[in-house]
């Protein structure tokens, strides 16, 4: 069972890599929107990344409204 | 646009109706096998249903809404995501003669409380997720639904008194409860909750109208599948997603997840026909066709490039579907083939990418409309497409510019049978947004030298985001309250410095600092974190430093226009407005 640390430390690596930005100017509270410069539809297409990296399926409603990689990451655990 | 004569020919006759009860219910009839909805969860297809089978579960749940009182005029909520128990619920209480009271399942759970608490709904039909969220707000106890029906509950789950989808059944058979044109169908919320609720009273009539108006220009006939996507609860879809492909025997496809890769393939894997979407998403679309035209190999690139082209000529004047089908195959086979018309609301968007998508021979129905006024109040007719324009007005409605200046933009002010009755329980409101029955729409436009309506920003001061989302400032105020400042106030940066374009909307924070406390980046980092926990769409993008005190009512409340007038006379958009 991975630990919260370790799953939000791999989702900010993946979200770093795939909308290139460096992966020292992201943390766990930052409001991903505004980190990493993406939108709604961009975010959804990161949630699918991270479910095909954790290889666990999260509803849509799951993450509505979410905004931060903290609580992105609390979402994925508890499924895990 | 091809013309066709399909729906025509099966679609009921609407004018001899008086309720959507009564014209669903020729429907279901008229159309019992045909099929009628489609539901999928990504590559999983839940089910599909018949005319027939949509009726048996819809009578199912009219008897046991029956059974609990359930009658002519008694309210309903339903918030779901889009998925077929949403039109069965919705059938059930028009056959019921209830008032259906459609809610954004995306509003936060206190707003959908406030929202039900306002409209007085007795029953509420909604979500396992989305009740668990409303049991844990503040002011549930306060709740007036005396029935909750949730779908998709867990075993075991706490359901603080509601009643499963499953178990809210009954074999007995439910009377049909006739009403007549001018009786509520809908209430439907335009805004927010933290301001002032406008709930549309939508009639019988209204829809009605707007239905036979809609349908004569873009016809529904059985095999038509529309992709629903926009939200059920929302005005477009209810209509062309739900009245619309329903009263014609067309079918409705429900993607239970909207990540743009199911979106995608679901053109293919259910041949669509028709969907209605948001810029963002179409944006999304256009990115994705572009991506795959530049990495074609230069031969293939220069073919796809001279067809592009000659289709471009050949449908300068009109449409040929036919034609563009067969000039760009691939492009269309990745829509399924089937694709007729994409719909969106075309102030919203960028011309070129209405153009990119016309020139595809993808026809884009761009048009113009607002909850007070139904479903649209203009369409593009084809004749031939403009992109920079919203169309012209549908048949049945009356627009005008009222006070146009030197350039003949105005507001603009609209009179249909489409319009609302009022707002329920504000007939202030009603009285100061229908005048002598003219509804005025609080959008700038005017009319081209051809009849077509441009539209060129607002009087009002809200923001529709290019998720298609309304946002009245009033309303996310509540989210900086406690804020150490001496007062604020929340803007469209469009309100305060007009600027002749409706895309590109902003939301501004006007703070006036208390004497002693200079603005600093402790009030800042509060700012920021009031904001972030703000949906990203309700989310302020600037703030401009005020040092006086804001005008007020005598009872206390800003006066919004004059602020604004003061601060437009003092400083330029760029002075004043820095980022957040």
């Amino acid at each position: 069972m991975k630990t919260i640390e370790q799953v939000t430390d791999e989702i900010l690596t993946l979200a770093s890599t795939h909308f290139k930005v460096e992966r020292d100017r992201l943390s766990p509270t930052d409001d991903f929107f505004k980190s990493l410069g993406i939108d709604s539809l961009q975010a959804l297409e990161l949630l699918t990344r991270l479910e095909n990296h954790f290889n666990v399926e999260l509803p849509d409603y799951e993450v509505q409204g979410v905004s931060d990689f903290q609580t992105l990451a609390e979402r994925i655990q508890s499924r895990l | 646009m091809a013309t066709d004569t399909r729906s025509q020919v099966v679609m009921i006759d609407l004018a001899a109706h008086q309720s959507l009860g009564s014209a669903l219910r020729e429907a279901v009839a008229k159309f019992a096998d045909e099929i009628c909805l489609i539901e999928a969860d990504r590559e999983r297809e839940n089910h599909r249903l018949t005319y027939r089978q949509y009726n048996e579960m819809a009578m199912k749940l009219a008897a046991f809404l029956q059974s609990r009182g359930f009658g002519a005029d008694s309210r309903a909520a339903i918030i779901m995501t889009n998925q077929s128990r949403w039109p069965v619920s919705a059938y059930a209480v028009f056959y019921s003669g209830g008032v259906l009271v459609p809610l954004d399942y995306k509003l936060t759970a206190p707003e959908q409380l406030s929202h039900l608490l306002h409209c007085r709904a007795e029953v509420l039909i909604t979500e396992y997720h989305i009740w668990r969220a409303i049991t844990q707000c503040e002011d549930f106890d306060k709740l007036p639904a005396r029935t909750v029906i949730v779908t998709d509950a867990p075993k075991n789950a706490e359901l603080h008194g509601a009643i499963r989808w499953e178990e809210a059944q009954s074999e007995s058979e439910p009377a049909f409860i006739a009403r007549a044109r001018g009786d509520w169908a809908c209430i439907v919320y335009s805004s927010g909750t933290g301001g002032r609720p406008k709930g549309c009273v939508m009639t019988y009539d209204n829809y009605l109208e707007q239905c036979a108006a809609l349908t004569a220009l873009y016809p529904f006939w059985p095999g038509v599948r529309y992709l629903s996507i926009l939200p059920s609860n929302h005005a477009i879809d209810f209509m062309v997603g739900f009245i619309g492909p329903f009263v014609c025997g067309a079918a409705v496809v429900h993607l239970r997840t909207l990540r743009p890769e199911f979106v995608r393939e679901a053109f293919p894997r259910f041949k669509i026909t028709y969907v209605a979407l948001v810029p963002l998403i179409l944006k999304n679309l256009q990115t994705g066709l572009q991506t795959r035209f530049d990495e074609l190999p230069p031969l293939k690139r220069a073919v796809f490039n001279l067809l592009r082209g000659i289709n471009k000529a050949l449908t300068r004047r009109q449409p040929n579907l036919e034609l563009s089908r067969k000039l760009l195959k691939q492009v269309h086979e990745a829509f399924g083939g089937e694709l007729r018309a994409i719909f969106t609301g075309g102030a919203f968007s960028d011309p070129g990418m209405l153009q990119f998508f016309y020139d595809l021979g993808i026809q884009v129905g761009n048009g113009y409309g607002l909850t007070e006024a139904g479903t649209a109040l203009t369409l593009n007719d084809f004749k031939p497409f403009r992109a920079d324009t919203v169309g012209k007005p549908l048949p049945g409605i009356e627009l005008r510019i009222v006070n146009p200046d030197a350039d003949g933009i105005g507001q603009v002010a609209a009179r249909s049978r489409t319009l609302m009755s009022h707002y329920l329980d504000d007939p202030e409101l009603t009285a100061e947004t229908i005048v002598d029955g003219w509804l005025m729409t609080g959008d700038l436009g005017r009319f081209d030298s051809t009849g077509h309506l441009q539209l060129f920003g607002r009087v009002k001061n809200m923001i529709v985001t290019e998720e298609g989302k309304n946002v009245y400032p009033e309303d996310i105020e509540s989210a900086f309250e406690g804020l150490p400042v001496k007062e604020f106030c929340v803007f469209a940066a469009n309100y305060v410095w007009p600027e002749r374009s409706m895309m590109g909307e902003k939301l501004i924070i006007v703070l006036h600092p208390e004497e002693g406390r200079p603005f600093d980046d402790s009030i800042r980092a509060d700012m920021v974190a009031r904001n972030n926990r703000l949906l990203n769409y309700k989310r302020v993008s600037g703030y401009v430093l005020w040092d006086t005190e804001f005008p007020r009512t005598a009872s206390m409340k800003i006066k919004r226009i004059a602020l604004a007038e003061e601060i437009r006379s003092r400083f330029e958009r760029e002075e004043a407005l820095k980022e957040l």
